[in-house]
């Protein structure tokens, strides 16, 4: 077929009917409401949610957690795009990052070492490895969904923000039914939780996300 | 960017936007336009990979297939040459991956057929006529139609008694189908 007679015929084809960013916020939209409908009515919030919104370390929790979800979506939205500059978006990442080591430093500073490792295993540490990763399943799906519409440069990179993204997103929502608050505990089990999304995110993009 | 390439990028971006609109004449305009540039940057590439030159139109043909599926990742309210340029560059890498998984065959498997091929050509590549025979028959009437033709979609329509938002929806897929087979690959 000559290029010309190509042309053509996508001419005909003009109307676009998938763009990224807004499709993107809608799949998103969807699983994470989703994951909190499952976590409102299967798994529930904490009992004590009223007094332990004054506590410093669960609004610690909650923010921390939320800062890291809004910024991973910021790199989702971007690494579906070819030629996008990841650089920026993803340095950002290193601000909940730096944020989590400042709180284990406060934690260590104020509790006695007899209580470190006590702090850190927490009562529910397998509960948030099960249910993080249960969590982010929904836009997890959303998110590879989307990607596999888009172009990205790199599929592996590309599953695995969508796993990061995910997974934070998951740890926000989770962190309202945690009952663990010690920094302690969120960077060892919530940061565990969302590596293993990620890790899974790149092994599903590098197969699934090729265009 | 200079201003040359600036002006030239908001035309093209302009007529891109209008395009994504719905707006058939800019689509064409814009696709006629960015094909010569489109097919400097992959003769470059595949001189700088030492590929054969005699490639670079399936590969102009791959990347427009990819443009047009994947025209909503480009965020309208940036420049669309790096867009562009990073479509090709993808392109190339797949073409040239492909390309070297099918030259490690070894050489008995496909001897006899070297004698028959023109352009020396060994690689199992899918050019876009060879992918259009994969099509269902309907589809490949339609594709022939709006190409080759070079008939509109009113006229396909007319011709083979369908709507003409069936003709559409029907190249749609089509091309969506062309464009995935070499992605496949």
């Amino acid at each position: 077929m000559k290029t010309d007679d190509l042309i053509k015929m996508l001419a005909q084809d003009a109307a676009v009917s998938f763009r990224l960013a807004p499709m993107m916020w809608a799949m998103l939209l969807l699983g994470v409401s989703a994951s909190a409908t499952l976590l409102l009515l299967k798994i529930g919030i904490r009992t004590d949610i009223a007094e332990a919104l004054f506590a410093g370390r669960v609004l610690f929790k909650l923010g921390l957690t939320l800062l890291s979800a809004l910024l991973a979506v910021n790199l989702l939205l971007r690494v579906g795009r070819p030629g996008a500059d990841l650089r920026l978006p993803a340095l950002l990442m290193m601000i909940p990052l730096a944020i989590l080591i400042l709180g284990v430093l406060a934690e260590l500073l104020t509790v006695p070492p007899s209580l470190w490792a006590i702090n850190m295993m927490g009562r529910n540490a397998m509960v948030c490895l099960v249910v993080i990763p249960f969590l982010s399943l929904a836009p997890m799906v959303g998110a590879m969904a989307v990607l596999r519409r888009a172009a990205p440069d790199s599929p592996g990179v590309a599953g695995a923000v969508a796993g990061l993204a995910a997974g934070c997103v998951a740890a926000a929502l989770y962190a309202w039914r945690c009952p663990d608050d010690s920094p302690l505990f969120v960077a060892a089990w919530y940061t565990l939780s969302i590596t293993a999304i990620s890790v899974t995110g790149y092994m599903f993009g590098k197969r699934t996300l090729r265009w | 960017m200079s201003n040359e390439i600036r002006a030239r990028d908001d035309e093209w971006a302009s007529l891109m936007r209008a395009a994504m609109g719905g707006d058939s004449q800019s689509y064409h305009r814009f696709l006629v336009t960015v094909t010569p540039y489109l097919r400097g940057l992959a003769k470059r590439r595949c001189l700088k990979a030492g590929v054969t030159t005699t490639e670079v139109e399936d590969i102009v043909q791959e990347v427009l297939l990819a443009v047009h599926t994947k025209r909503g990742t480009w965020d309208t309210t940036r420049p669309i040459g790096p867009w562009l340029s990073a479509i090709v560059r993808n392109k190339m890498i797949d073409n040239l991956r492909r390309r070297s998984r099918n030259s490690a065959l070894p050489i008995e498997d496909f001897e006899w057929n070297l004698a028959v091929e023109e352009n020396g050509s060994i690689t199992d590549r899918m050019d876009a006529e060879t992918a259009i025979a994969l099509l269902k028959p309907q589809q490949r009437e339609i594709v022939r139609s709006l190409s080759i033709d070079g008939s509109g979609v009113k006229e396909t329509a007319d011709r083979l008694g369908m709507t003409e938002g069936a003709v559409r929806v029907a190249l749609h897929r089509a091309l969506k189908l062309l464009a995935g087979r070499y992605g496949s690959k």
